[in-house]
C-alpha cells in the first residue's frame, strides 16, 4: 500500500494535460518503477499522482512522414527491443534498453519515464544522446521539440514546463541512416543492475570504409546527466580507420568527462573504464559498419 | 483524509472479477488481500527480487510496483491459475518438482510465472536467452541451476524435442 | 529402501502450486502493523523523543519508545542451545528497545498502527534528540586504546580472545633455510538475503503469548521470548510455518521479543511485524567480516615448519553468536594443514556496525578464504604445484582431533580433488593457461574446506522424535528439527519409512512446528539435522516397530521376533507370508473392544559425536584485465558428506551453497559511510547477490564414504558447499593474472586496485 494522497487517471494526452493543470502539485506516473519506489522510500510520500499509464496512444514505434523513428514515450523497454523498426535501423537502442534491470522491469519501464526522471544512469539515455534524439513535449500551449541534450538540465531535472508531458522520442533519419552503433553497460553484475558507467558510440564510415566520416559518443554516469563527448568526437571525425585513431579517440574522452567519486565507484576507476569502453564501443561500431581497424 | 477507491473489472485466473480498489494499493496487495492469492510473495516491494511476479495480459510484471487500479480491464494470471479444475498441475510445475528446482519455495511462484511467459512463446530459446528471461528472479537456495533445467526441459518437451 | 534415492520433495507439490503457507499468508487481516524506528546515529544515546506529530496520524494505535520499556530484561539472541552453566551462556546484551544506541539502525522505538501507510507516516514524523558519541567501524581500530567503547564490560571492545598453542612456534622458526610467507586476507560483511524477509506476528491467547515467526529455531525463540519478557517459558507458544529461507539469519532471535511485547502493550491484540528488505540487511544479522593475518614458515621441500594466524572478527554492535564464529575458523586452521608448531590468536571485537551472527558456514567461509588464499601464496613463494602441495600437507587419513575426537576416516580430500579435477578437466586447463599474456586471460584455481557437522562437544546435541500411528497404517512424524527449505522433511520421511518398514506415502511429516506440540529440539544450524535427526528417527522408529509387532503378536500369536514390517504389511519372516496389513492392525489397535491401544513412540537421542565433512571447489575464470572484470566460466564442488539420503536434493543443496560462495567471492559486500556509519547499499539492487546471468553451470560431485558415527552413514551438507568457492575463484584469478587478491570479493573495485598495484593497467 503506497502513501498516495490522490490518483488521477488520464485517458488521453489532453486529459493528462488538463489533470496536471487542475492539480499542479501532482507527479506524473508512467510505469511507476521509479515513482512508486520513491513513494515507498518516503521521498515522495503523500504525493498526488496523474497516471498516464493507460494512454495507449503514447505507445509504439513508428516511422513518421520524413522517415524519422518515433517512439511513443510510454513504449516499454521490452517492446522497443522487439520493434522491427528498431531492430532494423538502430538495433543498438534495442540492445541498450535490453540491459535495463530485469525482464519484469523492462515490461513496466518506459522510455519516457527513463528520460523524464533525469538520471544519468538511464540505459536508454546515453544512446539517445549519441543518436541526436529529439524529445517531443506536449503541453497546454501545444507541441514543441527539443534536442535531448537540451532536455536534460541537471541531475533529476528536465525541461518539462508545468502541465507538460513528454509524448515521444524521435530519431531523425539523418541521425541514423548509415550509422552503426554499440552500447556498453558497465555494471557489477549481468542483470538487475544499474550502470556504473554507460557508453554509446555510433559511426558513419566513408564509402570505402577507410575513414570515419562521423562519430558520436555519449556517456551515462560520466557526469550528473548523460553527456556527449566533443573532444573524442573531434579526435575521431575525419580520421583514418586505424588503431591510432581508436586510441586517440578513447584517450580524448578524459578531456570532457567528469565522473564522480562515490560509494558506487571511484572516480579513478570510472575514468579508467571510460577510456576502455570508448575504445571497445568504437571498435565494435566500426566492425558493425564493415570497417577494419588496422595497425 | 478521505480514502479514494476505484471500481475495477478484470479477469483473474480466468474468472471475471470486480473489486473496489483503494487507489493506494499495489497489485500485490489486491491479489493477496482481496483474492487471497498468496502465491504472490513479497520479497522486496521495489521490483528487485521477482517474488511477486504475475502475468498481466501475458507479460510478466512485478506486482509490487504495479498499481492495482491499472489491473482494470486486464487479464491477470497468478500461479494459482495454472492449476486445472481437478487440481492437475501444468508441465512446468511438474518440471519444478521433478528437477528439484524447489527449495524454500519463496521465489518459486514468481519464477514459474516467468517460465510460463517464456513457454507461451512456443519457440526454442538458447540457454543464454532462457537465463536472460529468468534473470528477474533472485533465488538464494538453488543457484538457479535446477530452475534453469526445469524451464529448458519443459520448453524442449513442448516443442517435441525431448 | 528410500534412503539413497532421489525421491521427490514431500513439500514440492504445495510449493509449486502456491498452497504452501508462509508467515504472512497465515496472518489474519485484523492485525495491527508494527514498524520499528531505527537510530540514525552510529553511537550515542537517545535523549528524548517528540512523538506529538506522529500521534496525530490517523490510524496510529500506539507509539512506544525505549523509555516505555519499564522492565529491562537483557537477553541473548544467538540460536544456541541454552546452557544451565552460567559460564557457557550466551551474552545477554540486548533489550527490546534501546536507549543506548550502538549502530546506525539500532532499535529505539516502534509504531503500532492500523495499516502500513499510517505506520510509515508516523515513523517519519517522530523526532529524536540524541547525544552523539564518536564511533568506530574498523575492527582493529576498535581494539586500540582510547577507541569508542561499545560495552563497558568489554575493554578495548574485545568480546573474546582465544588462543591455540601447539609446539613451539618461536623456536621452530629458527630452523635454517625456512621461507617466510606472510599475508593479510580479509572478507567483507555480507548478508543472507533469504527471499522471505524476517516476519513475525504475536497475539495473546489465554495466558499465553503466541508468536508465529519465520524462524529456523522455534524452541529457542520460545526460551528467549520468555527471557526477554521475563515470563515463564511455558507462557510462550511459538509457531513456525514454512519459511522462505534462513541461512543462519533466522538462527537468531530477531524481533520476536519486540513483537510479543508490542502485542502485550496493545492489550494482547494481534500485531504483525514485517521487516522491510532495507532493514533486514542492517537490523537482522550479517556475516562477520574477518581480517586474517597468516604467517607460514615453509621448508623448500614444501612442508610446514611453523604457522601463525591472527584473526580479527568484526562482531558489530551486539554479541549475538559472538566468538563462536571466529573460533570455529580458528579451530580449523591447525587441523586442515596439520603442523607441529602453531600459534592462533582469535579476537572477536565490537564495532558500531550491524550485528554479525550465524551465516551458512559459520566462520568457515571466512577462514577458508584466508587459509586457501594463503596456501596459494605459499605455493607461489616456494614454486610448488598447488595440487601437489595440498595433497602433501592436508589432514592425513587417521588424523584425530583431540578436542572433538573427530577422526578423518577416509581419504576424502584426495578423492574429492580427483573427482572435481576430472569434472572440470583440470590437468589440461592448468597447463593450457600457463604463461598467458594479453588483455584477456584464463585461469583455474582450487580450494579445499574443513567443516564439522553439529556442535558436540561445545554444546548440547540431542534430537527428539515422535511417531503417532493412524488407523490406516500411516503415521505422523514429528521432530524438533525444522524444514527451512533445504529438504529436511523429505530426508526425515525417507529415513522413517525405511526404519519402520512402510511406503513413504504412509509417513506424514508435520512440517509446521508449534512449541506446544512439537517435540523439543534446537533445530536448524551447524548442518546437523540430517545427522542428528537420523539417530532419533532410527531409535523412535524401532520403538514404534516393536510396539506394532508386540500388538501383532497378540493378534497373530506369532512370536514378535519372527515378525517384521515390510512395505506396510506385517510379515512372518520365516516364510515371508503377509499376515495382515499395518492398516488392519492399526485400526484394530485403536478400536478393539478388548485391547484398545494408541500406538505411538517418542524418544530423545543424545548425540555425543561429531563428523568431519570435507570437500573442495575448482573454479575456472576469464579475466578481462583492462575492464577489471573476472567471469566465472566453470565451477565444480565435490563433497564427501557420507551416504547421501537423497542425491537430487543433495545436489540442489550444493548448487545453492555454491551460488552463495560465488556471491561471497565475486560481488557481495555491505558497505558503510565512513562519516556516519550509515549503511549505503542495503537493498537488493545495490547489494550485488548473483543473478541468473552471473553463474555458469554449477557442477556438484560427491564421494560417499559412509560415516561410521552416523545412524544412516550421512553427515553435514547444508553449509559445506558455501565454504571453498570464493577462495577457488580468487586462486583462479591468481593463476590467470599473477595477482592474488587480499580482499574478497573479486569485484571490479578490488580488481582495479589490485591490477593497478601490480602495474597490469
Amino acid at each position: 500500500m503506497y502513501d498516495i494522497k490522490a490518483l488521477y487517471e488520464a485517458e488521453s494526452v489532453e486529459d493528462a494535460i488538463r489533470l496536471m493543470q487542475e492539480h499542479p502539485e501532482a507527479q506524473i506516473i508512467a510505469g511507476g518503477s521509479d515513482v512508486l519506489v520513491q513513494i515507498r522510500e518516503g521521498r515522495r510520500a503523500g504525493v498526488e499522482l496523474v497516471s498516464i499509464y493507460g494512454i495507449d496512444a503514447m505507445r509504439g514505434v513508428t516511422f513518421d512522414d520524413e522517415g524519422a523513428i518515433r517512439i511513443g514515450s510510454l513504449t516499454s523497454f521490452s517492446h522497443i527491443a522487439v520493434s522491427p523498426i528498431i531492430q532494423e535501423k538502430i538495433p543498438v537502442l534495442g540492445e541498450a534498453v535490453s540491459l535495463v534491470g530485469g525482464p519484469q522491469i523492462r515490461n513496466i519501464g518506459t522510455i519516457g519515464g527513463n528520460t523524464c526522471n533525469g538520471v544519468t544512469s538511464a540505459d536508454s539515455a546515453s544512446t539517445l544522446f549519441a543518436w541526436d534524439a529529439i524529445v517531443e513535449l506536449t503541453g497546454p500551449e501545444g507541441v514543441r521539440r527539443l534536442p535531448i541534450q537540451e532536455f536534460y538540465i541537471k541531475a533529476g531535472k528536465v525541461a518539462l514546463q508545468p502541465a507538460e508531458l513528454q509524448t515521444a522520442i524521435i530519431i531523425p533519419k539523418k541521425s541514423y541512416e548509415g550509422y552503426h552503433g554499440n552500447y556498453i553497460k558497465y555494471a557489477m553484475r549481468e542483470a538487475m543492475d544499474i550502470a556504473n558507467l554507460g557508453c554509446s558510440v555510433n559511426v558513419l564510415l566513408s564509402e570505402d570504409k577507410q575513414t570515419i566520416a562521423d562519430v558520436r559518443i555519449a556517456y551515462g554516469v560520466a557526469g550528473p546527466i548523460p553527456m556527449r563527448v566533443p573532444s573524442a568526437e573531434a579526435a575521431g571525425k575525419g580520421q583514418k580507420v586505424c588503431k591510432e585513431t581508436v586510441e586517440a579517440f578513447s584517450k580524448a574522452v578524459l578531456e570532457d568527462i567528469h565522473p564522480r567519486d562515490s560509494w558506487r565507484a571511484a572516480k579513478a576507476f570510472r575514468e579508467h573504464i571510460a577510456v576502455e569502453m570508448a575504445k571497445r564501443a568504437l571498435s565494435k561500431s566500426i566492425e558493425l559498419s564493415g570497417g577494419e581497424i588496422r595497425e | 483524509m478521505s480514502k479514494q477507491y476505484k471500481q475495477i473489472h478484470c479477469v483473474i485466473n480466468g474468472k471475471e472479477r470486480e473489486a473496489m480498489v483503494d487507489v493506494r494499493a499495489s497489485l500485490t496487495d489486491l491479489l493477496r488481500n482481496d483474492f487471497r492469492l498468496t502465491s504472490v510473495k513479497k520479497g522486496c516491494e521495489v521490483g528487485e527480487c521477482g517474488a511477486c511476479n504475475v502475468l498481466v495480459n501475458g507479460e510478466c510484471f512485478n506486482s509490487c510496483i504495479y498499481l492495482a487500479v491499472w489491473a482494470d480491464g486486464k487479464e491477470i494470471l497468478t500461479l494459482e491459475g495454472l492449476e486445472g479444475p481437478n487440481g492437475e498441475i501444468s508441465d512446468i510445475q511438474q518440471a519444478f518438482i521433478d528437477e528439484a528446482a524447489v527449495q524454500c519455495g519463496f521465489c518459486t511462484p514468481g519464477a514459474i510465472m516467468s517460465a510460463v511467459e517464456i513457454l507461451n512463446e512456443g519457440r526454442e530459446l538458447s540457454d543464454e536467452e532462457i537465463r536472460i528471461r529468468m534473470s528477474g528472479h533472485l533465488c538464494r537456495c538453488t543457484g538457479y541451476e535446477n530452475i534453469f533445467r526445469a524451464v529448458k526441459k519443459t520448453m524442449l518437451k513442448r516443442l517435441g524435442k525431448e | 529402501m528410500y534412503t539413497g534415492q532421489s525421491v521427490k520433495r514431500v513439500d514440492a507439490f504445495d510449493k509449486v502450486t502456491g498452497r504452501c503457507k508462509y508467515t504472512d499468508d497465515l496472518c489474519d487481516r485484523k492485525a495491527y502493523i508494527a514498524r520499528i524506528l531505527h537510530s540514525t546515529i552510529a553511537n550515542g544515546k537517545v535523549v528524548s523523543f517528540d512523538t506529538s506529530e506522529a500521534e496525530k496520524v490517523p490510524g496510529v494505535v500506539k507509539i512506544l519508545t525505549c523509555f516505555d520499556l519499564t522492565e529491562k530484561h537483557y537477553f541473548p539472541t544467538a540460536g544456541h542451545p541454552w546452557s544451565t552453566d552460567p559460564g557457557h551462556q550466551d551474552v545477554a546484551d540486548r533489550l527490546i528497545l534501546t536507549e543506548r544506541v550502538r549502530f546506525y539502525g539500532d532499535d529505539i522505538a516502534a509504531v503500532v498502527a492500523e495499516d502500513e501507510v499510517a505506520a510509515a507516516q508516523a515513523l517519519r514524523l517522530i523526532k529524536v534528540e540524541y547525544e552523539e558519541y564518536p564511533f568506530v567501524l574498523d575492527v582493529q581500530k576498535a581494539m586500540e586504546d582510547g577507541a569508542p567503547l561499545l560495552h563497558e564490560e568489554y575493554p578495548n571492545n574485545i568480546l573474546k580472545h582465544t588462543q591455540i598453542r601447539q609446539g613451539d612456534y618461536e623456536k621452530a622458526i629458527q630452523e635454517p633455510g625456512l621461507i617466510k610467507v606472510e599475508g593479510w586476507y580479509e572478507t567483507p560483511t555480507v548478508q543472507h538475503c533469504h527471499i522471505e524477509n524476517f516476519i513475525c506476528y504475536a497475539e495473546k491467547e489465554g495466558d499465553k503469548i503466541v508468536v508465529t515467526s519465520s524462524t529456523q529455531i522455534p524452541h529457542i525463540v520460545r526460551r528467549i521470548v520468555g527471557q526477554a519478557l521475563g515470563i515463564g517459558w511455558g507462557n510462550v507458544r511459538v509457531i513456525k510455518p514454512y519459511i522462505g529461507g534462513g541461512f543462519g539469519n533466522k538462527q537468531d532471535i530477531l524481533y520476536e521479543p519486540l513483537c510479543a511485547w508490542l502485542s502485550l502493550q496493545t492489550g494482547g491484540h494481534l500485531v504483525k511485524l514485517d521487516v522491510p528488505r532495507e532493514e533486514t540487511f542492517v537490523c537482522n544479522r550479517v556475516r562477520h567480516s574477518i581480517r586474517n593475518h597468516i604467517i607460514s614458515w615453509v621448508r623448500p621441500d614444501g612442508t610446514y615448519a611453523a604457522r601463525k594466524l591472527e584473526a580479527f572478527s568484526d562482531q558489530g554492535a551486539y554479541a549475538s553468536h559472538g566468538h563462536s564464529i571466529c573460533a570455529k575458523g580458528a579451530g580449523a586452521f591447525p587441523q586442515l594443514y596439520p603442523c607441529p608448531n602453531v600459534e592462533v590468536d582469535a579476537y572477536t571485537v565490537f564495532t558500531n556496525k550491524p550485528v554479525a551472527g550465524a551465516m551458512r558456514g559459520y566462520g568457515i567461509p571466512q577462514a577458508m578464504w584466508a587459509v586457501e588464499s594463503h596456501t596459494e601464496d605459499v605455493c607461489a613463494a616456494i614454486g610448488a604445484d598447488p595440487l601437489e602441495f595440498r595433497r602433501k600437507n592436508l589432514m592425513p587419513v587417521g588424523y584425530v582431533d583431540g578436542f572433538s575426537k573427530n577422526e578423518n576416516y577416509f581419504d576424502s580430500f584426495n578423492q574429492c580433488l580427483d573427482k572435481a579435477m576430472k569434472a572440470i578437466d583440470y590437468e589440461k586447463k592448468v597447463k593450457k593457461y600457463q604463461n598467458q599474456t594479453g588483455d584477456i586471460r584464463r585461469g583455474i584455481g582450487m580450494a579445499v574446506f574443513w567443516y564439522n557437522t553439529a556442535v558436540w562437544p561445545i554444546s548440547l546435541e540431542s534430537s527428539s522424535c515422535r511417531m503417532v500411528l493412524n488407523q490406516d497404517g500411516s503415521f505422523q512424524l514429528q521432530l524438533g528439527e525444522t524444514e527451512i527449505g533445504q529438504g529436511a522433511d523429505t530426508a526425515f520421511a525417507q529415513m522413517a519409512a525405511d526404519v519402520v518398514g512402510v511406503p513413504m506415502d504412509k509417513v506424514h511429516v508435520v512440517s509446521c512446528q508449534d512449541t506446544d506440540v512439537t517435540p523439543f529440539g534446537t533445530s536448524a544450524y551447524a548442518s546437523r539435522q540430517t545427522y542428528i535427526a537420523g539417530f532419533s528417527i532410527r531409535q523412535t522408529g524401532l520403538q514404534l516397530k516393536e510396539k506394532i509387532l508386540d500388538y501383532a503378536h497378540e493378534l497373530t500369536r506369532m512370536p514378535a521376533f519372527n515378525l517384521d514390517i515390510q512395505d506396510g504389511n506385517i510379515v512372518r519372516t520365516t516364510d515371508g507370508r503377509v499376515l495382515m496389513t499395518l492398516e488392519e492392525l492399526a485400526t484394530e489397535a485403536l478400536y478393539s473392544l478388548t485391547n484398545s491401544r494408541h500406538i505411538t513412540a517418542e524418544s530423545t537421542y543424545q548425540i555425543k559425536s561429531n563428523a568431519y565433512s570435507f570437500g573442495c571447489t575448482i573454479a575456472e575464470v576469464e579475466v578481462d584485465i583492462p575492464m577489471c572484470r573476472a567471469k566465472l566460466l566453470n565451477v565444480v564442488n565435490c563433497h564427501d558428506a557420507g551416504k547421501l539420503i537423497n542425491p537430487a536434493l543433495a545436489e540442489a543443496q550444493v548448487h545453492g551453497g555454491m551460488s552463495m560462495g560465488i556471491g561471497f567471492g565475486m560481488s557481495e559486500k555491505l558497505i558503510f559511510d565512513e562519516k556516519t556509519g550509515r549503511p549505503l547499499n542495503n537493498n537488493l539492487l545495490d547489494y550485488k547477490l548473483s543473478t541468473f546471468l552471473d553463474h555458469p553451470t554449477l557442477m556438484a560431485e560427491f564421494v560417499e564414504n559412509p560415516e561410521p558415527t552416523s545412524a544412516f552413514g550421512t553427515k553435514g551438507l547444508g553449509e559445506p558447499p558455501a565454504c571453498s568457492v570464493a577462495p577457488a575463484i580468487r586462486n583462479a584469478i591468481f593463476h590467470a593474472t599473477g595477482v592474488g587478491l587480499k580482499n574478497a570479493p573479486a569485484n571490479p573495485h578490488n580488481l582495479f586496485k589490485a591490477f593497478k598495484e601490480a602495474n597490469l593497467i
